[in-house]
């Protein structure tokens, strides 16, 4: 009998710099994705601030990994969320986002697609695991 | 049921790897299977040797050694650890390095993935 191919959801929750947890946090994203899983990465609260484009870590002396995000469809990580009320709250749009990958076909880019937090709701709850970031 | 724990934090700084401790304790008392432990970021530093706690404190590192003893697989991730300065030699026994694929494992085949830290 097939195993059924387990979902796993990420939520990235904490601000990008001044801790490594978002970091170390995509390290393990990038990880699992080549394994058998159901992967998903919501953005929300603070964690916003992650896929948000045209960070310059270069006072903070990182070298920061927002261009990693750009490959995360590379890594077959399509499923990527962000919460429309942690985004606006703080002030930002849809056309501050990072582009994540581009799709195979058009070349159009693709971003993380900005969904409401009872969407998010309704996606963890059908989750195997969930590991915070 | 099968559990899986995470662990953030590094020792004494934080309660994370207490109440991991104790977490664990109580749901191997309860009859659930542990399926594994992980440490991950400040995490790594849990189970090196070269800490030497006041003898009238609990000694962190040793506590999950002993439980590594009992058969729980107990894993530190290599990448965090190298950046921190964790090898194989300082870790104390009872307690492997592996990758995070191990962390993926742990996490498809446990029926939940207990994580503890900010």
């Amino acid at each position: 009998m097939a195993e059924e191919i387990k979902k796993i959801m990420f939520t990235v929750r904490k601000a990008p710099h001044g801790t490594i947890y978002v970091y170390e946090g995509l390290e393990v994203k990038l990880i699992m994705a080549a394994y058998d899983a159901d992967i998903s990465v919501v953005f929300m609260d603070d964690g916003v601030f992650a896929v948000k484009k045209g960070q310059n870590t270069k006072e903070l002396g990182i070298k920061g990994f927002e261009a990693t995000y750009g490959a995360l469809v590379d890594y077959e990580i399509t499923k990527v969320f962000v919460d429309r009320q942690s985004m606006e709250e703080r002030g930002m749009t849809e056309d501050d986002l990072v582009v994540i990958g581009e799709d195979e076909d058009t070349e159009e880019p693709i971003k993380p697609q900005v969904v409401e937090s009872d969407a998010i709701a309704a996606m963890m709850a059908e989750q195997h695991n969930i590991l915070a970031f | 049921m099968k559990l899986a724990v995470c662990i953030y934090e590094g020792p004494y700084n934080h309660a994370a790897s207490d109440t991991a401790y104790n977490f664990i304790q109580a749901a191997v008392q309860k009859g659930h299977e542990i399926k594994g432990i992980f440490f991950y970021h400040d995490g790594v530093y849990n189970v090196t040797k070269l800490m030497e706690p006041p003898q009238d404190d609990r000694h962190i590192a040793n506590r999950w050694s002993a439980l590594g003893a009992t058969g729980i697989d107990i894993v530190v991730c290599i990448a965090a650890a190298k950046r921190r300065g964790i090898v194989d030699d300082v870790l104390v026994p009872n307690v492997r390095i592996s990758g995070l694929g191990q962390l993926t494992m742990m996490a498809i085949e446990a029926d939940r993935l207990v994580v503890f830290g900010d």
